[in-house]
């Protein structure tokens, strides 16, 4: 039978629930599971409440279900909150110094930490310590996974990990999967980041904006690793600028916000397609519009992606649905965008940005940095040069013999500003379309759209993003076929068309209140029969998905 | 020694009004560029960025690597460009309404982080392109478009907010003293550092200010370039407003460590992808 446990571990923000988790989530992805973790927290700093709820299955996840198995509470509100989710078989672990009367199994946390001298927040620890050991881990593979986490030298958390893991007796014993072993846990925008890094990025420009700050904290921190230059200039504004700047020296730049934030840098993707200067953009999107809710889910940014600014272009838009996908849709646009000499959109969101996954080894093989078109150094060269394909050959500032003549400004095939010139005006628009023709080839040939779940059935239900991941598994669950578009524009009409030729009937499932993906499948042509849709700033839950398509079935 | 001429005509239709300030520092800027390349500059290296306005339709007329980006970001896209290969000699462009309306960020945070390029600041005082409305430094009182009865702002002193903003070299220009400009880019051009040049340049359609200048106009030497005091009192001289003398030259100069420099030293050149991947398993 498949194995499939839920975890949730809460405190107040500031006692380390959200470390506990990955901690614990990395001792099952050493007993052999696929991981998941959502993480759920507030807009503050300390107090509120904080919770990671881990998934580990025998098989890839990426959604959440609504029961748990364990639930860890390092405070008296995390009983209080999710106790009801509790399977009947549910084990209760808490912090017995600060709820003295609960049911379930309590550890001393704080006074084993009081006796070995240690920071009241280590108290985290002796929680971990006691839940592995009421689960029937090992000692020997805990203290592996721990040792690493806090590092050799740090005696005092092994001493207290110690003492509460001998403190407790064993309750259940969950055994090692027979999964595959995925070799790597990563948020989404990690993944990006080293996706990004392994196609090629050069400069990465980042103003912070939860939940998009990630990326900038990843590469800040591994810098010296990565080889990638991290600036945090003034505003977005300075950051798409500047990112712009490079990419016209010959540096591949990316740059990332969330939804606000994103929006202000809408004039310099314009810049971007105009002036044929690479740009990957990343939104991770929050529940919108404006601030919205800062840190929990929403999918209401996609059709804003698909025409992110004023004028006639049109951009790369990708929206991966985990972190696999994550490392190789931000590799692709990377690529893609110095192919085409246009700007591009990774659109993730708060859970796909945020939450943990299982990422397997042979993910960043296959990611490489592809080769740009560049000027043969033969006879004048000109940035714009009219060509069939509508590309035009680069060349950086700095190479003998070239004028590099870029502009905001319709231009000529040398880069100076037209105005009088109605044929040229022309020709250059209709450079930018073949181009855009170009584009297009690539939403036919690359795997554009994913399909899962029952090939044969009459009924498909559609999602994207983080969304698709539990719909997915809700879909297989319930013998439907899935089918899910990564690539949103250009939009792969004839996959999904093939996709969907012998289905009878159409769910679409979003996080959002009216149905982008719909609207963007209409635009071309297919229309979704059913919606669900869940816009409370919360993810879908498994059981709820599984029964809100089943309702939608009957209508 | 048989020298080659350079060329930094471009075939780009001058659409200037006749007598605008800006035809002088076309020409300065021209002779301080020829100057560089004299004197060993790759032409190939040096880049200008522009934003929107007449200021910057200078990239047009200029034979060199160019940049003409959004109104008020012709600061960000030189910073990129310096940060994308330092080995360029990145000039940024733009008039008084980019530089200090719609852009002032831009430039307050490129002086404080010391980045390695020269911003020229045409000011003719208020948005003449777009048929005349007033700027950061139009003088109080004056009726443009958007203020028919007078302009009721103060007008800002852009040399007394660069002096607190840290840039590390500032001075002053009139567009009529074509020597002085071209000395003074130079001079920026050589500075290791954030360096601005102020131009002061009349508007012949919108606002007339060649006789003004002329009769206030003055070369000043700060005697102690490296003290903030004596940089303020010269930049005080003038409030842009109305009366009093207008100091030119050199105001501030002072050595601090230079933005891409200090950030290119933290990334090495050997890159351990692997080891990086490690932490995730």
């Amino acid at each position: 039978m498949k194995k499939d446990y839920s975890i949730i571990v809460g405190g107040a923000a500031g006692q380390g629930s959200r470390k506990a988790g990955l901690i614990i989530a990395k001792i099952f992805k050493k007993l052999g599971y696929f991981v998941y973790i959502y993480d759920d927290y507030q807009s503050l700093i300390k107090g509120g409440h904080n919770f990671s709820q881990i998934r580990i299955s025998d098989e890839f996840i990426a959604g959440r279900r609504e029961k748990i198995d364990v639930l860890v509470a390092f405070d008296k509100k995390t009983i209080d909150l999710h106790e009801k989710d509790l399977n009947t078989k549910g084990i209760l672990i808490f912090n017995k110094n600060k709820n003295p009367e609960e049911k379930g199994i309590g550890i001393d946390a704080d006074s084993i930490v009081k006796h070995l001298q240690g920071k009241p927040i280590m108290a985290n620890t002796a929680m971990i310590g006691g839940f592995l050991k009421i689960i029937g881990i090992n000692w020997s593979i805990a203290k592996n996974v721990l040792e690493k986490e806090f590092g050799e030298k740090d005696n005092l958390n092994m001493e207290i990990a110690k003492q509460a893991y001998d403190s407790v007796n064993t309750l259940t014993k969950i055994e090692k999967s027979k999964a595959k072993n995925p070799e790597y846990l990563m948020t989404g925008n990690e993944a990006a980041a080293l996706g990004a890094t392994k196609a090629g990025l050069d400069i990465y420009y980042a103003y912070p904006m939860t939940p998009a700050s990630g990326i900038l904290h990843y590469f800040a921190e591994h810098e010296k690793d990565l080889g990638v230059v991290t600036i945090q200039p003034e505003n977005e504004i300075a950051v798409a600028n500047e990112a712009i700047g490079s990419a016209y020296a010959g540096k591949r730049t990316m740059v990332a916000s969330s939804s606000g934030g994103f929006a202000l840098m809408s004039e310099a993707i314009c810049l971007s397609a105009i002036s044929e200067t690479p740009v990957l953009f990343v939104n991770s999107q929050r529940m919108g519009p404006a601030t919205g809710v800062p840190t929990y889910s929403g999918q209401s940014d996609l059709l804003f992606c698909i025409n992110p600014g004023p004028g006639d272009f049109e951009n790369f838009v990708a929206a991966p649905s985990n972190s696999e996908e994550s490392a190789i849709w931000t590799g692709n646009l990377l690529n893609w965008s110095w192919k085409y000499q246009t700007p591009s959109i990774l659109l993730l969101d708060k859970e796909l940005s945020e939450g943990t996954f299982s990422v397997s080894k042979n993910i960043f093989k296959g990611i490489r940095k592809e080769k740009e078109l560049l000027w043969n150094k033969k006879g004048e060269y000109k940035r714009y040069s009219i060509t069939e394909s509508g590309i035009s050959p680069l060349s950086f500032p700095g190479t003998k013999d070239a004028l590099i003549k870029t502009s905001s400004y319709e231009h000529d095939e040398s880069g100076l500003t037209v105005e009088e010139n109605e044929a040229i005006i022309t020709a250059m628009q209709e450079k930018r379309i073949r181009k855009f023709e170009e584009m297009k080839k690539i939403a036919d040939s690359e795997d554009a759209i994913k399909i899962y779940g029952n090939k044969k059935s009459k009924i498909a239900v559609i999602s994207w993003g983080f969304t698709a991941g539990a719909v997915r598994e809700a879909s297989e669950n319930l013998g439907l076929k899935f089918v899910q578009p990564i690539l949103m524009s250009p939009f792969p009409v004839k996959q999904m068309i093939k996709a969907l030729q012998d289905v009878e009937e159409i769910i679409l499932v979003e996080n959002n209140t009216t149905g982008q993906l719909g609207v963007l499948m209409a635009m071309n042509g297919i229309y979704a029969d059913k919606k669900v849709l869940k816009y409370t700033s919360r993810p879908f839950t498994i059981e709820e998905l599984e029964d809100r398509i089943t309702k939608a079935m009957k209508v | 020694m048989e020298t080659k001429k350079i060329n930094l005509d471009t075939n780009c239709p001058n659409t200037w009004c006749p007598g605008c300030g800006d035809f002088g520092i076309l020409m300065a800027f021209k002779q301080a560029v020829t100057s560089m390349i004299e004197s060993g500059t790759p032409k190939e290296n040096i880049v200008i960025t522009g934003d929107i306005g007449c200021s910057s339709k200078i990239a047009d007329y200029l034979g060199l690597n160019s940049f003409i980006g959004l109104h008020g970001r012709s600061i960000s896209l030189a910073e990129g460009i310096k940060m994308g290969n330092p080995d360029l000699k990145v000039f940024a462009f733009l008039g008084d309404g980019g530089c200090l309306d719609e852009g002032i960020s831009h430039l307050i945070h490129a002086a404080k982080r010391n980045t390695d390029i020269t911003v020229i600041m045409h000011n003719n005082r208020l948005f003449a392109l777009t048929t005349g409305q007033f700027t950061a430094v139009t003088p109080k009182g004056l009726k443009t478009r958007s203020t028919p009865s007078g302009s009721i702002e103060e007008p800002l002193n852009p040399l007394e907010l660069l002096i607190a903003s840290n840039a590390s070299f500032i001075a002053r220009a009139y567009s009529s003293r074509i020597e002085d400009v071209k000395n003074l880019v130079l001079e920026g051009a050589e500075h290791k550092g954030f360096s601005f040049i102020e131009i002061l340049q009349p508007c012949v359609s919108f606002y007339n200010t060649i006789e003004f200048y002329n009769e206030r106009v003055y070369y000043s030497q700060n005697p102690n370039l490296e003290s903030k005091e004596s940089a303020l009192k010269l930049a005080r001289e003038w409030n842009y407003n109305g009366e009093g003398r207008i100091p030119l030259g050199v105001m501030y100069k002072t050595d601090r460590p230079v933005f891409e420099s200090e950030t290119l030293s933290l990334v090495p050149r050997k890159e351990d992808f692997e080891k990086c991947l490690k932490t995730h398993s």
